[in-house]
């Protein structure tokens, strides 16, 4: 691995509190290091504390036990240095396209009103959405809200980028695209990207490495370096080294999404049990 | 000119309801006495008007309604915010909220009046004691209904305490602030002509409650229907002002 690490789990730990129950363990005992510029996909069975892992990172949970550090040191409240897009977007439905925008802009310092909108003007051009700048949320498309989100967190221009399942309430036309353009984005500005995402294709395609996550409690089970060229585009995956990494990936993730099925079976079963 | 005909549609039945009532006075079924027809009324209110009876009751009405309105909004809006937002606002007012909010209002008009005088101050104070508490609960629902995406997202693009309270929890409560202003406003206008028909000698209350008195029942009748043309407008413009605020809703 080359590069220094710009962020590292160290033995995380993170316990989950339902309201008015006792503390359930979701994630155990992670530990990862992400290199300068590297993207990292992170996979798994659902519920096995991927977004949780991505939430740490943003500073919107508090950690149980072990460290996070971005740069070396430990993150702090959630911060413009760590740039986050949401699967549901997030995007404030009473502001336009270019307010939406302009809203992390503003809370820079040392940015003058016209330098604030010719950065906004630059995103919104990179996203291709000239011509929808006035426009409400709930007037777009989804993969247009995406690009939206996208934007806007890049325009701050964080050090790294964390996206959660960000492809996941898409369709599958407007996630190939939106997985084009990301790559496109990428590549012409590297940045640290931390991406949780269920689609093991979908990590293939953008990753330089994948961690393979364990069912509940979550753990990282392995770690799969990519190894496609880059930059990369959509033509990859007509590739026999790419089909290739997908089954290795898919074999990972297969074995954990089996346990948590039969985690999940076993624990109807028991309650169910109880109720009797 | 679509648009004339669709709102005469739309007043069709108010508008036969009228007719019918008219008829029913003309044809003698109902005392002309005790209901005065529609045409009857509408002379009655010329008269009001031009003697210069009707305004200055109607500007102390609508000026005591809207001083209730706005301190009932602005203490409400705040209220609702800090029971949503801090645990101990919650613990100290949520108690209160819910033991208080099926209290009949109208019953503490006596008292109200004792405590606050004949003046301005008690019409105002009866009509927060009715209003604060939609609102309340409308700024409390709304601020706490909001997406925690929405509140991680602002934080991640930088925002502080104040403003995330300012531009994400009070944006996402709006609507259902303003639905809380809504109820506000229909239980406002009520209150307040019950108070003035009890203890206030200037307002629409006080003179339906003095012509109703004294038997003259077309200018009685003449003053309801300009509270009644009253609380239409402002719930007209309370709809208008929503659909501006809320424009974003529209997809």
């Amino acid at each position: 691995m080359a590069g220094r690490s710009k962020i590292v789990f160290d033995a995380v730990r993170y316990d989950y509190t339902p309201p008015g129950g006792a503390p359930v363990p979701a994630l155990d005992g992670v530990s990862l290091a992400i290199a300068e510029d590297e993207f990292v996909a992170v996979v798994g069975p659902s519920g096995c504390g991927k977004s949780t892992l991505l939430h740490l990172v943003a500073g919107f949970l508090p950690l149980s036990d072990g460290r996070i550090l971005l740069d070396g040191r430990p993150v702090g409240p959630p911060g413009p240095d760590r740039g986050v897009v949401f699967q549901h977007f997030a995007l404030f439905p009473w502001k336009t396209v270019r307010q939406n925008i302009l809203y992390g802009l503003e809370r820079k310092r040392g940015l003058d009103a016209d330098t604030r909108r010719a950065l906004a003007r630059r995103y919104i051009e990179m996203v291709r959405l000239e011509g929808f700048e006035d426009l409400y949320p709930a007037q777009l498309s989804g993969g247009m809200k995406q690009r939206v989100a996208i934007a806007r967190t890049l325009a701050t221009q964080p050090d790294v980028l964390l996206m959660d399942e960000p492809f996941g309430a898409l369709d599958a036309q407007t996630r190939g695209l939106m997985q084009e353009e990301l790559l496109a984005i990428w590549s012409r500005r590297r940045k640290t990207v931390l991406f949780v995402t269920h689609d093991v294709h979908e990590a293939v395609l953008l990753a330089d490495r994948i961690a393979v996550m364990t069912a509940r409690p979550g753990r990282i089970k392995a770690l799969v370096e990519v190894g496609l060229p880059r930059p990369r585009d959509r033509a990859v995956i007509r590739s026999a080294a790419f089909a290739e990494r997908c089954e290795d990936v898919w074999a990972l993730v297969r074995e954990e999404a089996r346990a948590a099925e039969a985690g999940v079976g076993q624990m109807g079963a028991t309650e169910a049990g109880g109720a009797r | 000119m679509r648009r004339l005909l669709h709102w005469l549609l739309r007043s069709l039945p108010v508008l036969l309801m009228v007719i019918a009532w008219e008829a029913a006075v003309r044809l003698g079924l109902v005392g002309a006495a005790l209901l005065p027809a529609p045409t009857t009324i509408a002379a009655a209110w010329w008269r009001l008007a031009a003697d210069g009876d009707l305004l200055p009751h109607a500007a102390a009405s609508l000026w005591r309604a809207t001083a209730g309105l706005a301190i009932s909004v602005a203490a409400g809006v705040a209220l609702g915010l800090a029971m949503a937002l801090s645990r101990t606002a919650e613990r100290l007012v949520q108690p209160l909220v819910t033991f208080l909010y099926p209290l009949p209002k109208s019953a503490l008009i006596p008292i109200v009046l004792v405590w606050f005088g004949f003046g301005h101050g008690a019409q105002i104070a009866v009509i927060v004691l009715g209003c604060l508490l939609p609102v309340v609960l409308g700024a409390y629902n709304g601020a706490r209904g909001v997406e925690p995406a929405l509140v991680w997202s602002a934080r991640s693009l930088g925002a502080r305490r104040a403003e995330i309270v300012r531009d994400v929890v009070v944006r996402a409560a709006l609507p259902d602030i303003l639905a809380g202003i809504r109820v506000a406003l229909a239980l406002g206008f009520v209150l307040l002509v019950s108070a003035e028909m009890v203890g206030a000698r200037r307002g629409l209350g006080f003179l339906i409650a003095f012509l109703g008195e004294t038997g003259a029942y077309p200018a009685m009748f003449a003053v309801v229907v300009t509270v009644m043309a009253l609380g239409f407008t402002a719930d007209r413009v309370l709809l208008a002002a929503t659909r501006r605020l809320l424009r974003w809703r529209e997809a």
